[in-house]
């Protein structure tokens, strides 16, 4: 498979081609790679792209792993429905 | 973006610009394109401060001239800014408009006020009776509303690609760009500046600009120089993305409560809680939470079974009179732009201007006497009543 057919973020549809030309220009933090593509702002906060991204900045650094900064998980870490926020479970008043 | 590699670099610059937000990336692109060379310090990456943590919004909307004056040149520059700087990164620029509610006799009053001022100024805002707003966008629950003032021409753009935008464009031009680089202090000597230490290491200039938002405050101290300004801390949320239909800002000045629909289809919510703590820390309040959705959702019913997915917060930089200070400091050489008081970002593309002015002691384009530091010990202060 080529590197542009391999969608990274499913939520924003980032490429495995897009990760790497970004790092390539320089930006080595998972945070700065959000600002730019959106990855991790998605329905699923990065469940599904944090690792593989992680994973690309440690190869272009040479960095291992656990050096990786993560950057930083967001509340409610599951998406909850806005009325719930509001009113709880007995719903909305009006 | 040249991180950590200040050790390879000469630690000399014509200016030194301290903070990487949207006024210091712009100000450091307006520079580099006179042929200066600037050299720009930031602690995280460029946007990380109060810039990209911002609701982004773009508004002429303001009570006071010389904020709609520069306002009006930002929504000037806008609609061409992601060409001029490259056209590399989206800005999502928009003009869904920006649409402020009052419910008392009070905040119309001053938002008719507002509406006459922006309109003395060739700003196409408008007031709007209830029954005008529910034909426009009849899926807001006007109750309980008197009016609101409205401009079409007002938006959103989006506040990281932005400030991003502005420093890879400023690095091209040959500016140097340092992330995840603090500045401990600044330094002077005999009453001018004469640079800043970095990590430890000196950097060399005889200019200096602070554009640190509420950081700020302790890196002008440490020269001696007193800014009114204090940070605080605000939050927001963003929804899952849902079918765009243009959802101005609406913004109410009552409950400090906003929200807004931004290109992708996500709504954003943002309320004002005084209780809120004074610090750059960016922690998360569950309270918040609570709060915003009821004030919004009384207001726009229909997004209730809509999903929230990440709540976030930054700091505003706020000086007494919601005002920013733009000015020479009493120490040579040392300028600073901050204090914006949480409606900075807008003032971006005037915010490098006025720097590039100033370094070359032109007259500003805009008079920006109001903006001077010396108004807090002159008594003399100029509030700005649109702020949220």
């Amino acid at each position: 498979m080529k590197e542009d057919d391999i969608v990274v973020c499913r939520c924003e549809e980032i490429t495995l081609e897009e990760i790497r030309s970004w790092i390539g220009k320089g930006y080595r933090h998972f945070d700065e790679l959000k600002r730019i593509l959106r990855v991790g702002m998605g329905p699923c906060q990065g469940r599904g792209c944090r690792d593989i991204i992680l994973r690309e900045l440690s190869r272009a650094t040479g960095e291992p792993m656990d050096k990786i900064d993560p950057g930083v998980i967001r509340p409610p870490v599951k998406p909850i429905k806005l009325g719930l926020c509001a009113y709880g479970k007995e719903g909305a008043p009006i | 973006m040249s991180e950590n590699k200040s050790q390879n670099t000469k630690k000399t610059a014509d200016v030194i610009i301290v903070g990487g937000g949207v006024h210091g990336a712009s100000a450091a692109y307006h520079l580099a394109k006179e042929g200066i060379d600037a050299a720009l310090f930031e602690k995280g990456y460029l946007s990380s401060g109060g810039s990209g943590r911002s609701a982004a919004g773009l508004r002429q909307h303001f009570g006071t001239e010389v904020n709609c004056r520069l306002a009006k040149y930002n929504l000037e520059c806008f609609p061409t800014l992601q060409d001029d700087l490259g056209g590399e990164l989206n800005l999502e620029f928009t003009q869904w408009g920006y649409l402020w509610v009052a419910y008392t006799d009070e905040s119309m009053a001053q938002l008719e006020k507002n509406v006459s001022l922006q309109q003395s100024l060739d700003i196409p805002s408008e007031i709007l009776t209830p029954e005008e707003m529910k034909r426009r966008w009849p899926y807001l629950n006007v109750e309980r509303m008197i009016g609101a003032a409205f401009c079409a021409k007002d938006g959103h753009i989006n506040p990281h690609t932005l400030t991003l935008a502005y420093g890879r464009a400023a690095e091209k031009l040959g500016a140097r760009i340092f992330t995840y680089t603090p500045a401990d202090k600044l330094l002077a000597s005999g009453g001018k500046i004469t640079g800043v230490q970095v990590a430890g290491e000196i950097w060399s200039a005889p200019r200096v600009l602070l554009t640190a938002g509420p950081w700020s405050t302790a890196l002008a101290a440490s020269v001696g120089v007193e800014l009114p300004v204090t940070a605080e801390r605000h939050n927001l949320l963003v929804t899952e993305t849902i079918e765009p239909f243009e959802c101005p800002m609406t913004l109410c000045l009552d409950d400090g409560a906003y929200f807004k629909q931004v290109p992708n289809g996500s709504f954003f919510f943002g309320r004002d809680d005084p209780d809120e703590p004074k610090t750059t820390e960016s922690g998360n309040s569950a309270k918040f939470l609570e709060g915003v959705t009821k004030s919004v959702l009384q207001r726009i019913p229909a997004l209730k079974g809509v999903r929230v997915v990440h709540q976030w917060s930054g700091p505003y930089d706020v000086t007494p009179d919601h005002q920013a200070i733009i000015d020479w400091t009493p120490v040579e050489g040392l300028w600073v732009n901050c204090g914006w008081s949480g409606h900075g970002l807008q003032f971006g593309p005037s915010g490098g201007r006025l720097a590039k002015e100033m370094f070359f002691g032109e007259h500003t384009f805009v008079d920006i006497h109001n903006f001077r530091l010396s108004r807090f010990a002159e008594n003399d202060l100029f509030m700005e009543p649109a702020f949220i």
